[in-house]
């Protein structure tokens, strides 16, 4: 269907501007013939009568000739339409391979465990329930999610209504906007943009349906605890499970979360646990009984940095898809600064991104001189020819470490730096960071009346402040939240009551029973069901962010983000640094540090975060690009999104949905350096 | 597709690039045409001069082809500002102009009761009924293909034009089993959308919905409560556990929101759906649901049933019979003429009729409690029923006495007859007809049926004979019709007694009664004990609704449907029309069907009901929409279109609010409901038996 747009719009582009250039033409044409006839025939009333027809008849033929070009064109589209639809719908699809579902049904596999699907953040849509004049006539349509066309229509109507509180991360007054329940809720994103979609189909193929196979909707934008105070999604989920658990002959659910879905799962697992009020109250044993395997698709366990620089200057490449689907508007010089701040304003609201923040501080992320990806070979290409073995990738690396190291070592611990200088220079020779530096001058001084209406915490900051921040600092994990409290005060003061970064000195710690641990691996326990399993299933062999460089933005108007990515950073062929971003393998969101670590190592055997021994699988998928443009967007590719079509995950998910245990399907699948990065990290287990 | 993108290029670049070098020779060549042109009109000049250009071809046919190819063009430039106006206007702009043209409408009920400071309190749960709810494809075979998770029925329907036999294969259930024919699964959209919409622009509940909303309603208070309404009740479960799914959600449902009760809203079948749990969930396990005997008093507030066809409705013996019913199928009303095609026409009637033989839900309908309810030969609960006559409200009681004595003892139509071979039958006193049995009848052997195409339904083993045993006996009442059933579909039926009963329980207490084929009875079923529960039926009055058939033999009755209704029987005073006799009721549900039992059977603590949950009779009259604008009406009666009448709404959600029945104002009656109960004789009272 997409691709039948696409033809429309060329048909109704195309006609227009060749109208247009001979439109344009023949005028001229005729003050050239009016200025000869001028002189050679000026007394001729006949000629000049004549002339005067043929000139309405020339206006005439080129409206003719468009409407006629157009009338072709048309018909032939129709036709073409026409046709499409006579057409036989196999003749189409016969070259296409059996998909995984196929083939494992003639295997003979069957559904067994019922499944439950969690979407990951902005991937779910979102429907409106109430909502302010402006979006009269949109009642139960999607706001996010769908054709996107309101967006267009009336934006700062929409910003509006999918903003949340900013003071309680809540619904405004007067706005509902509610998860769209339900398969539908995720399986396109955009029509054609799939992103459940075809693993459900497969699931279907080997016999799922509606009664064993649940989406797990729920609002992303929310904090996680809030989604269950406002929505009861988590008491949903429960009942859903359970009510699945006993539909289906007393057969464990498989689970798969997807991105930001994985913690809200592990928060889901803390939550049922816990006694009422806080929790589920569904008792010690619950995720024993209830629960198989948890599949994590890309699982953001540890954050993604790409969140870092999405809450601090709204530039994520693509952690809030809005940019990608809407560049036209975002980056529109009209609206231009403006509407970054808006976005800014409105991904603010929503505490869900928070959640993305890097966990774990220094001991994971890296400090100024350290990281554990230290060494990481950037040339992608190079390395997936030699990386054929898991033997020989240890050996390649190591070579290639020592190659490098030399020439330009990316300096991953610093997650944010100001200017390339102190990206990589020596800690010793940069200003240390000290957050108490940042006392912050009176706001009686700030811009804020100046500016109009939209209002981003940036406007509270002197100017004082915001050059204190810029002037030649790096930033790594840990002081990098208190920068954020120091630019954002409000909205971290709300999401830190839902969500903690840390690491857990003593997990017993009673403070450990408050929720805002229980999204963060690394201060809670996995529940006690030994019989569980853990899989990180992720793509691996494409470029992540990973750290970034910034600047302070040139026009410091009040309404502008004072902070951008410098993006005219650019290292050597084989350096990290691309566009004031340095990069490191993953799939393309998530780096194999955040994906992998606590399967690879943080969870592996009996450790304090896992004190039942679950058993964790890693399963990487290398990512190949789609070999040709009829593959749409490939079915072996390691993507964030576009894995979830990737032909081997798919299967494995199928074969453990229809029984299979870890070893079964293969233990362990690593292509990445994920086992020597999470050895180099020294956490005590 | 890709060959589509392909190809589309090429042919974009050999149409347009000669037409502009075509466009500027002729600028340079106008000179010379000059003179041919003058006498020409205006719109002779351009064929003329590419006419010139292309040489060879005849005029007349370029020009044609011209001619057409501009008139498109502007059509579709004028289309596209169409769509541009139109998507570039403000959402409120229809409401303007609707507002300017009749007047500033009425709040809607949700606004008005959010005013009155009405808040959400019960949660809420539809349960849609027969053919509303949408379904969609699982798994199918290979005609189907790319149809994965789209809508078979409900939405738009496109795949029945494109591939009608796949389609009615895929509808069709299992002959033997009703359930799944092997290799498909077509399974109920859930959620809210699975009828919200039954067609776009065609709403179900989206009105009520919407309203519900405006007081603070939203998915975690609402649940729709889809289920395959193709599938007799029990085998929902059987198949796909959708009764242990509403009870769960109810019990989610009362559970997140601080133990208030559930208010449960369904409609048409639905209503025998909810019927059918409600004995489920408290009979014990394996059969039933197991949530003991207190189950429905602590989860269940009220159950506003709307437009519910408690005792059945004539309209599916019709639309067993002959697949001739109005609307019992809507596929014939939303593929009319599809259906009635002559090439296809008794191929696709059989078709239609094969695929809704096969869903045991349509056997749910069958009238219910025999002649005692419906009537006998000489006479039925409707007698007198002043049917050409328009209703005045005031005056109704006195215009009835009046209209009994005198129009109806001279010529009153026997709605008891539900079926009668020939008018004068339908007409004619009840010793003068000679009936002979049909029961014992042998059924010849069709020779037909080897010549006949593919299409089978079971008329075909039925021969000669039998279809004469049947015109024979003359005419059917809502007992005999049963057995005329049974005899000319004895394969269906016999799937459908396995799960549907059809009678009047003598004695409530026997242990059979406790078989699921009853529950979807409330002749045969006691309502559950829960004192506090408040049952309500909500209907529409004021239109005329099928009732009795008169039926004639069909002419070819080799390959077809060997019966029809005798469309050319009418007769103004006996409310005959088109050989349908009708009474009041909401078009499809005469009034008797969904009053008695809140009216009767129901009512205080009888037989049925021994805990003695309170009942509710509201009854809507149909006024037809006043102009186009207003679309199906806010207070409109009719079966479906009754679920946006705005005071059916008000009552609605003032019920969901927290108002018990007497503070909506208890009874509310247009027909002559309480007067049609009296007449029934059907025993409430257990005690008088022993």
């Amino acid at each position: 269907m997409a691709s039948i747009l696409r033809l429309r719009k060329l048909h109704y582009v195309e006609p227009a501007v060749k109208c247009c250039s001979v439109g344009f033409e023949s005028p001229k044409i005729d003050e050239k013939l009016d200025k000869k006839e001028e002189d050679v025939i000026s007394a001729n009333n006949l000629a000049l009568g004549i002339k005067n027809k043929r000139k309405q008849g020339k206006e005439w033929r080129c409206v003719d000739s468009c409407c006629w070009l157009i009338g072709c064109l048309c018909t032939t589209w129709w036709l073409l339409l026409l046709l499409f639809h006579c057409w036989p719908v196999t003749l189409l699809r016969a070259p296409e391979l059996p998909g995984p579902g196929v083939r494992l049904k003639r295997e003979g596999l069957m559904a067994l465990h019922p499944v439950v699907l969690v979407p990951g953040i902005v991937t779910g849509g979102l429907e409106l329930w109430e909502g302010r004049p402006c979006a009269h006539g949109l009642f139960r349509k999607r706001l996010w999610g769908g054709s996107f066309t309101e967006i267009f229509k009336r934006p700062l109507c929409l910003l509006e209504h999918l903003s949340l509180r900013y003071e309680t991360g809540l619904d405004p007054p007067g706005i509902r906007v509610r998860a769209v329940p339900g398969l539908v809720a995720a399986d396109y994103f955009a029509p054609g943009y799939f992103v459940w979609a075809v693993l459900i189909e497969n699931l279907a193929k080997i016999g799922y349906e509606e009664k064993n196979l649940h989406m797990a909707a729920y609002d992303w934008r929310l904090s996680f605890q809030n989604t269950e105070i406002r929505d009861h999604s988590l008491t949903r989920l429960k009942s859903k499970i359970e009510l699945m658990y006993i539909t289906n002959g007393y057969k464990k659910v498989v689970v798969v979360p997807h991105s930001m879905g994985a913690i809200y799962f592990l928060h889901f697992l803390k939550w049922v646990e816990t006694p009422p009020p806080m929790g589920g109250g569904g008792g010690p044993g619950w995720c024993a009984k209830h629960i198989k395997a948890t599949m994590n698709i890309g699982p953001t366990f540890l954050g993604v940095p790409k969140a870092v620089s999405n809450l601090f200057s709204a530039e994520g490449r693509d952690a809030s898809y809005i940019r990608g689907m809407v560049p036209g508007v975002f980056d529109s010089a009209m609206l231009g600064l403006q509407t970054f701040e808006h976005v800014m304003r409105m991904s603010r609201t929503w505490d869900s991104i928070v959640s993305l923040l890097p966990k774990g501080g220094d001991a994971i992320w890296g400090n100024m001189d350290w990281s554990p990806e230290e060494g990481h070979v950037c040339d992608f290409s190079k390395k997936s020819h030699s990386q054929t073995s898991l033997s020989d990738n240890n050996v390649n690396n190591s070579d290639v470490k020592g190659g490098f190291r030399v020439k330009d070592l990316a300096k991953y611990g610093r997650i944010i730096s100001f200017g390339k200088a102190a990206s990589v220079l020596h800690s010793s020779k940069l200003p240390t960071v000290d957050s108490k530096e940042f006392s912050r001058t009176s706001t009686s001084q700030t811009l804020n009346t100046s500016c109009g209406e939209v209002w981003t915490e940036y406007d509270e900051m002197s100017r004082q402040n915001i050059q204190n921040v810029a002037a030649d600092k790096a930033y790594t994990t840990t002081t990098l939240l208190d920068l954020l409290r120091l630019v954002a005060p409000k909205m971290m003061r709300r999401a830190e009551a839902h969500f903690s970064h840390g690491i857990a000195d003593d997990l017993d710690d009673p403070k450990y029973n408050h929720y805002k641990y229980w999204s963060n691996p690394l201060e809670t326990k996995l529940p006690d069901a030994p019989d569980m399993e853990m899989y990180c299933l992720y793509g691996v062999g494409i470029p992540t962010e990973r750290s970034y460089v910034y600047k302070a933005s040139p026009s410091s108007r009040c309404k502008s983000i004072p902070y951008q990515i410098d993006s005219s950073h650019s290292g050597e062929d084989n350096s990290c640094l691309r566009g004031g971003v340095y990069f490191v393998d993953g799939d393309e969101s998530v780096p194999v540090l955040s994906a992998g670590f606590m399967c690879a190592k943080g969870w592996r055997g009996r450790t304090r975060f896992n004190p039942s021994g679950i058993a964790t699988h890693i399963r990487e998928y290398r990512h190949k690009p789609p070999t040709s443009l009829l593959e749409g967007r490939g079915i072996e590719s390691g993507a964030h999104v576009d894995i979830m079509g990737n032909s081997a995950l798919i299967e494995d998910i199928l074969r453990v949905a229809a029984g299979a245990t870890g070893d079964e399907i293969g233990g362990d699948r690593i292509y990445s350096d994920i086992l020597r990065m999470s050895k180099g990290i020294n956490l005590p287990l | 597709m890709s060959l589509l993108r392909r190809r589309k290029p090429i042919t974009e670049s050999s149409d347009s690039k000669p037409l502009l070098e075509k466009e500027e020779e002729e600028h340079h060549q106008e000179d010379d045409d000059d003179d041919d042109e003058e006498g020409n009109g205006k719109n002779k000049k351009t064929p003329s001069k590419i006419k010139k250009k292309r040489g060879e071809k005849p005029p007349s046919k370029w020009s044609c082809l011209d001619t057409c190819c501009w008139f498109i063009g502007c059509i579709c430039i004028t289309w596209w500002l169409l769509l541009f106006l139109y998507n570039a206007m403000p959402a409120s702009f229809p409401q303007y102009v609707t507002e300017a043209i009749t007047g500033p409408l009425p709040d809607p009920p949700g606004v008005k009761l959010k005013k009155e400071g009405l808040e959400a309190k019960h949660p809420v749960v539809f349960v849609p009924g027969i053919v509303t709810g949408g379904l969609e494809l699982w798994e199918g075979r290979e005609c189907a293909e790319g149809l994965f998770r789209k809508r078979l029925w409900g939405g738009t329907f496109g795949d029945v034009y494109k591939r009608p036999l796949c389609w009615v294969e895929h509808m069709s259930l299992d002959n033997e089993t009703g359930l799944d024919p092997c290799g498909i699964r077509v399974r109920p959209v859930s959620g809210l959308v699975a009828a919200d919409y039954f067609a776009p622009g065609y709403f179900v509940w989206a009105v009520l919905i919407a309203n519900l909303a405006r007081i603070g309603y939203e998915e975690k208070t609402m649940y729709m409560a889809a289920y395959d309404w193709r599938l007799s009740f029990q085998n929902t479960e059987v198949r796909d556990q959708t009764l242990s799914r509403i009870k769960s959600n109810i019990e989610l449902l009362v559970a997140t929101n601080g133990g208030r009760k559930v208010v449960v809203i369904p409609h048409s079948m639905g209503v025998l759906y909810f019927l059918h749990f409600m004995k489920w969930v408290e009979a014990p396990a394996p059969m039933g649901g197991g949530g003991g005997p207190d189950w429905c008093s602590k989860h269940i507030k009220a159950v506003v049933n709307i437009g519910g066809p408690f005792l059945g409705v004539p309209k599916a013996i019709a639309g067993l019979f002959s697949a001739e019913a109005k609307d019992i199928a809507v596929a014939r009303a939303l593929a009319p003429g599809f259906l009635d095609n002559d090439i296809f026409q008794f191929q696709t009637l059989q078709h239609v009729m094969r695929m809704s033989r096969t869903w045991d839900s349509t056997m749910s309908m069958i009238p219910r409690g025999g002649d005692t309810i419906w009537g006998g030969l000489d006479w039925s609960p409707e007698d007198g029923y002043p049917c050409s006559k328009k209703r005045e409200n005031d005056t109704q009681i006195t215009d009835q006495a009046g209209a009994d004595n005198a129009v109806c003892k001279a010529r009153s139509a026997n709605y008891g007859r539900i079926i009668s071979f020939g008018k004068d039958v339908a007409e004619a006193p009840s010793s003068d007809i000679e009936r002979i049995d049909f029961r014992g009848a042998i059924k010849g052997l069709s020779a037909a049926n080897t010549t006949c195409r593919d299409v089978w339904t079971e008329y075909h083993d039925m021969g000669l004979a039998g279809i004469k045993a049947v015109a024979e006996y003359k005419t059917y009442t809502a007992e005999s019709v049963v057995d005329l059933l049974h005899f000319v579909a004895p394969k269906m039926m016999a799937r459908g007694t396995a799960h549907f009963s059809y009678g009047i329980a003598d004695n409530l207490d026997d242990p059979k009664y406790k078989h699921y084929k009853y529950w979807s009875n409330p002749l045969e079923t006691t309502l559950p004990n829960a004192p506090d529960m408040e049952i309500f039926s909500l209907y529409g009055v004021g239109l005329q609704t099928e009732r009795a058939y008169v039926y004639k033999l069909s002419p070819h009755a080799e390959c077809s449907i060997p019966f029809k209704i005798d469309t050319s029987a009418d007769d103004e005073a006996t409310c005959l029309r088109d050989g349908v006799y009708s009474v009041d009721g909401d078009e499809t549900v005469p009034v008797l069907s969904a009053g008695f039992m809140c009216a009767k059977g129901w009512r205080g603590k009888t037989r049925f009901n021994p805990s003695g949950v309170r009942t509710y009779v509201r009854e809507y009259d149909h006024s037809p929409p006043a102009n186009l604008l207003e679309g199906r009406g806010t207070l409109s009666g009719a079966h479906v279109d009754i679920m946006g009448n705005f005071a059916l709404i008000e009552d609605v959600i003032r019920i969901a609010a927290g108002a018990s029945g007497k503070e909506l104002g208890g009874d509310q009656v247009h027909s002559n409901i309480f007067n049609w109960s009296e007449k029934i004789n059907l025993r409430l009272d257990n005690e008088a038996m022993q």
